[in-house]
C-alpha cells in the first residue's frame, strides 16, 4: 500500500492508503475527495480529475503523455504541475505523494 | 408548412442503446427514426472513446467503442432505421390521437406513437471556458460555433483552442477578419498536422498572431467585447478583440428534454423496471439517462432495458396485435425480418 495525500481546495486534507496499480483518481473517488469529478470514469476523455502535483513530487510522478496534454487543454487554471489524476498510476515510489485539487474542474 | 416525418418510434440519441433499441423494436415490426446532436451514430462511444477498449459486452472479450458502434449499425441494418444528425430535439407535444410531435432546433417535425429517450449523459454541447463573466458576452460577441463566416468580416477576432475546430476556423476566418489572434495554452496542438502547418505559415507571413497562454478576463460593455487578458508563460498581455470564439470541446447537458414535463431526478429520468416508461405514458427512457433502484450505467443494462421497452412500445403502437414471444434462433418470421430466412 502507498500513502497518498489529497488537499482539497478548501484546505481539507485526505490521507489515504492506495493500492499499487490503481489510479490516483480512483482513490480520490473511493475516499470522497471533493472536487474530483472524473466524469468519463478514467478514460482520459475529459478533464474533470485535474490535480496539481506537489512541487516536490513532479519529477517522480513524471510528465503527461501527449493524449493527456490534449485533454489538459480543457482544464481550468492549468499549471506546469497539472496532471489528470486518472493517468497517474500508484506505485511504491509515490509513497507520500501530495496532490492538490483545483478550485474547480472545467 | 413544415414537412412532418412520420414514424412508429422516435428515438432521441443514437448511442449504443438507442441503436440496439432499433433492433428490438424492429423484431416487433416497429420502424424507428433517431435524432442525435452529433454528426454520426455512436454517442459517447464514438465521441469520447472510439479507440478505447470495452471489456464488458457479453461474448465480446474486447471491443473498441467505434467497433461496437459499427457492429450495432450492421446488426440493425435490416430494419432500415432513419437518422437525423446534428440536431437537438427541442419541443415535444402530445397529439390528440395519443402520439407525439417532436421538433428539432432546426424546425424539422416528427410524429411518432412512442418516444424513446436514449440520450445517455445528455447532448454534447460546446463547453463554456472558465472565464469569469463570459456569459454576458455570449451570443453577442462570444460564439461557440460559426454559422455564417460573413458575421466575422472586418472584426478583430480571438480564437482560443488547439484542436481541429480552433485551427480550421483560424484558417477559414483569417481572410475575412480584420485581425485574427489564435490563443492556445501551449505551443503544441491536437489539430491535424496539416492545419497546424498552414496556421504556422500564416503566422510567419504576419497574417495572424499566435499567443501562448490562457484567457483570464474579458473587458467590454453591453455584451460587446473590447479586449481579452491572456496569461502567458511569463506575463499577462492584453489583446484587443471584438469577437471571441472559444473551442474547448464538448460537454454533456440534458438540454430541452428537461422541459418536457417528465419527472426528473437530478438530471436523470425515473422509470419503472417493467417497461422503462417515464412519468408520461408513451415516453420511455433507456440507457444512462434513466434511473431506478439498482441502476447500473452499463451498456449491457441499456440493452436489456431496450428489449423490455420494445415489448411495451409494441402494445402502444399496435394495441390489437397479440405479441408472441419468439427466439431469433428458431422463428422463421423473425429470421425473415432479419433477412436471413
Amino acid at each position: 500500500m502507498t500513502k497518498l495525500t489529497f488537499i482539497a481546495f478548501d484546505g481539507a486534507t485526505f490521507e489515504v492508503e492506495a493500492e499499487n496499480g490503481s489510479t490516483v483518481m480512483e482513490n480520490a473517488i473511493r475516499n470522497g475527495v471533493p472536487g474530483i469529478e472524473a466524469e468519463c470514469g478514467g478514460a482520459c476523455a475529459c478533464a474533470t480529475c485535474h490535480v496539481y502535483v506537489d512541487e516536490e513530487w513532479t519529477d517522480v510522478v513524471g510528465q503527461p503523455e501527449a493524449m493527456e496534454e490534449d485533454m489538459l487543454d480543457f482544464a481550468y487554471e492549468v499549471q506546469p504541475n497539472s496532471r489528470l489524476s486518472c493517468q497517474i498510476r500508484v506505485r511504491e515510489e509515490l509513497d507520500g505523494l501530495v496532490v492538490r485539487v483545483p478550485e474547480r474542474q472545467a | 408548412m413544415t414537412k412532418v416525418t412520420k414514424t412508429d418510434v422516435l428515438i432521441v440519441g443514437a448511442g449504443p442503446v438507442g441503436l440496439f433499441a432499433v433492433f428490438e423494436l424492429g423484431l416487433l415490426d416497429l420502424k424507428c427514426h433517431l435524432i442525435d446532436i452529433l454528426d454520426r451514430p455512436g454517442g459517447q462511444c464514438a465521441e469520447l472513446y472510439p479507440e478505447k477498449p470495452i471489456y464488458d459486452i457479453p461474448a465480446l472479450p474486447v471491443v473498441s467503442g467505434q467497433e461496437l458502434v459499427d457492429r450495432l449499425m450492421e446488426q440493425i441494418r435490416p430494419f432500415d432505421p432513419q437518422f437525423t444528425f446534428s440536431r437537438i430535439v427541442a419541443g415535444l407535444e402530445r397529439l390528440p390521437d395519443g402520439g407525439f410531435r417532436v421538433t428539432t432546433d432546426e424546425g424539422e417535425a416528427f410524429e411518432a406513437k412512442v418516444v424513446v429517450i436514449a440520450a445517455g449523459g445528455g447532448s454534447f454541447q460546446p463547453k463554456r471556458p472558465p472565464i469569469p463573466g463570459i456569459e454576458a458576452y455570449e451570443g453577442k460577441s462570444v460564439f461557440y460555433a460559426v454559422r455564417r463566416m460573413e458575421e466575422f468580416r472586418g472584426e478583430d477576432l480571438l480564437i482560443v483552442g488547439g484542436g481541429d475546430s480552433a485551427l480550421d476556423w483560424t484558417l477559414n476566418l483569417q481572410p475575412v477578419a480584420r485581425r485574427l489572434t489564435l490563443v492556445h495554452r501551449r505551443p503544441e496542438f491536437r489539430a491535424a498536422p496539416d492545419s497546424v502547418n498552414k496556421m504556422l505559415a500564416l503566422k510567419e507571413a504576419g497574417k495572424i498572431d499566435f499567443q501562448v497562454g490562457q484567457v483570464r478576463a474579458l473587458t467590454g460593455e453591453n455584451g460587446m467585447l473590447k479586449s481579452a487578458t491572456v496569461k502567458g508563460p511569463e506575463d499577462e498581455v492584453e489583446i484587443a478583440c471584438t469577437r471571441l470564439l472559444p473551442f474547448f470541446g464538448l460537454t454533456m447537458k440534458l438540454g430541452p428534454v428537461a422541459e418536457w414535463g417528465i419527472n426528473l431526478n437530478e438530471n436523470l429520468i425515473p422509470v419503472d423496471t417493467e417497461k422503462f416508461e417515464t412519468s408520461e405514458p408513451g415516453i420511455f427512457a433507456i440507457g444512462d439517462i434513466n434511473h431506478y433502484p439498482g441502476k447500473l450505467k452499463l451498456i449491457l443494462s441499456g440493452f436489456h432495458e431496450a428489449a423490455l421497452m420494445a415489448q411495451a412500445a409494441k402494445r402502444i403502437v399496435h394495441p390489437n396485435e397479440k405479441v408472441v414471444f419468439q427466439y431469433t434462433t428458431s422463428s422463421t418470421s423473425l429470421q425473415k425480418k432479419l433477412g436471413v430466412a
